[in-house]
């Protein structure tokens, strides 16, 4: 089968889900992210590998700390970085998504980093650049969030190095997710042996088992003995119907707080993406709490978009290269 | 890795255990207050490890503190060739600003590693001097680059692969492969 994100040699190409990614690449961009950490503690916060590329990027939708983290990143590999925010520019002129990265990629572009609210966006603009163009995906309505499930898994392997002995709680909103589809892919396919959600029916995807998890709809049951507790953004301006009475109700019911998280594990780590609702899906004393490693996850998310970008940039498309290699040694050089 | 042994019956390779004592002997003087040990993974920083046993006495009169480099971020090849799937965290825990660096690599070739290293290390501060010590040194430099210190010269031509390798037992061996067809030059 065709995976658009792989070239023929089994290297990443573009990143634009984290299923269909295999164990190797995701590990591969994990431990690189493991080198970059230590470059933003240095004088010099930069490294020369993106040196006279460009990398747009295109947000459809907003995202202040998406946009920003891949900003930094890009700049700290020393690329030439633009940011277009498309929602206020040609697209309110009737532009097509394809007719905006055509005229970039005339203007030299080197890669896109896309944000959208419709889903498959990424895929889309992948299908349609060409070889040497590499597309990173970050948020496609509610189907993924890549960059995010991976610094998730990142900061767990901060914390809790041995992911094969981890009972992981996904908790809130899972059904307007994209970024606990993307968590449970990646902790799924690294081996974390127990990945749980807690959410009520309304805002659980039909058939979410399938995705090997373990569902609960009880906070005190689902809480039990875990050691990460990720909760998830109520995303109000995803909901059309009301799914839920109120928010106060939510928080009652599903909000994290110091009680509940007493009944994980004395050590259990507390995540959240971000944007917080405070007194709705997480207590202030649990997000501030010493506990909470949310702040260290928007670090280390520099990292792991830094890894994604030098991974993606070198080297040449493998049409270019005079062997082909086996897709079981990528790269192979010594 | 090791199955190409037998089929280079090559020059009699020196024995890298011996060289090390030689390339012990001939740092001691260089190592002062103000110097630091740098080595370059992976052969580097073996060595490193080795010289820092072998001339524990000296380096603990002088305070002499180390650090390693992965030079991965600033190879000249990546448009070439891309991240290499392997790579690991430089770790310098001191002040680069001021000191002696001494620069600690096992085969110096291109220069093209060297140059990735200072690049690298100009990031962390401004270094008093940076010097460069090689256990071999073969021919085939593209640099205007050269080591201090080594503790042999081999010369190799290009088809040639030389690489220090780390035995079970902890010792350190040279090793002579032929290159890949496919491959081109190394970066060393």
């Amino acid at each position: 089968m065709n995976n658009p994100q792989l070239d023929r040699d089994g290297n990443l190409k573009h990143l634009l889900s984290i299923e269909g990614l295999p164990k190797r690449i995701l590990n591969q961009i994990l431990d690189t992210a493991e080198s970059f950490v230590g470059v933003a503690e240095r004088e010099v916060k930069k490294v020369p590998l993106l040196r006279g590329k460009t990398v747009c990027n295109l947000f459809f939708e907003n995202s202040t700390r998406t946009r920003t983290t891949f900003e930094i990143a890009a700049k700290r590999l020393s690329a030439d970085v633009i940011s277009l925010n498309v929602s206020t520019s040609s697209q309110s002129k009737g532009e097509t998504i394809l007719d905006t990265v055509d005229n970039l990629i005339a203007m030299h572009a080197d890669m896109f980093v896309v944000r959208h609210a419709q889903s498959g966006a990424a895929h889309l603009i992948a299908k349609h650049v060409p070889p040497h163009i590499h597309v990173v995906n970050a948020g496609d309505g509610r189907h993924s969030h890549p960059t995010q499930g991976l610094l998730d898994v990142f900061t767990i392997r901060k914390y809790k190095p041995d992911l094969h002995n981890l009972k992981i709680a996904i908790v809130g909103d899972v059904l307007h997710s994209r970024v606990a589809r993307s968590e449970i892919h990646a902790l799924t396919t690294l081996g974390v042996p127990e990945v749980r959600v807690i959410a009520p029916k309304t805002l659980l995807p039909t058939q979410v088992e399938k995705l090997g998890v373990h569902v609960f709809h009880d906070m005190e049951e689902g809480l039990k003995d875990v050691d990460v507790i990720m909760m998830l953004r109520l995303q109000n301006e995803r909901m059309s119907g009301a799914m839920l009475p109120s928010s106060q109700e939510y928080f009652k019911t599903y909000g994290l707080t110091q009680e509940k998280l007493k009944l994980a594990k004395p050590d259990a780590i507390v995540m959240h993406p971000g944007p917080m609702n405070r007194g709705v899906e997480i207590d202030s004393n649990v997000a501030d709490g010493k506990q909470s490693v949310i702040l260290p996850q928007v670090t280390y998310g520099i990292a792991i978009r830094m890894a994604v970008m030098a991974i993606l940039a070198g080297g040449l498309p493998a049409q270019q290269q005079s062997s082909g290699g086996s897709p079981a040694n990528p790269g192979g050089a010594a | 890795m090791t199955e190409n042994h037998s089929n280079s019956p090559s020059p009699q390779l020196p024995d890298a255990e011996d060289l090390l004592k030689v390339l012990a002997q001939k740092l001691e003087p260089l190592l002062q207050k103000n110097t630091a040990l740098v080595g370059i993974h992976s052969g580097g920083v073996w060595l490193m490890q080795r010289l820092l046993a072998l001339l524990e006495n000296t380096i603990s009169k002088h305070g002499i503190e180390h650090g390693t480099l992965d030079v991965s971020f600033y190879r000249d090849d990546y448009a070439q060739r891309g991240l290499k799937a392997e790579n690991r965290p430089s770790q310098i825990p001191f002040d680069v600003e001021n000191k002696h660096i001494i620069l600690i690599d096992d085969v110096f070739y291109t220069g093209r590693t060297t140059r990735a290293a200072m690049n690298e290390l100009f990031d962390y501060g401004r270094p008093a001097s940076i010097s460069l010590v090689a256990l071999v040194n073969r021919d085939g430099r593209e640099l205007p680059i050269a080591p201090q210190i080594v503790a042999a010269d081999i010369p190799l031509d290009a088809s040639q692969h030389l690489q220090l390798t780390k035995l079970a037992d902890g010792t350190l061996a040279l090793e002579l492969t032929k290159h890949n067809s496919a491959r081109t030059q190394e970066h060393e």
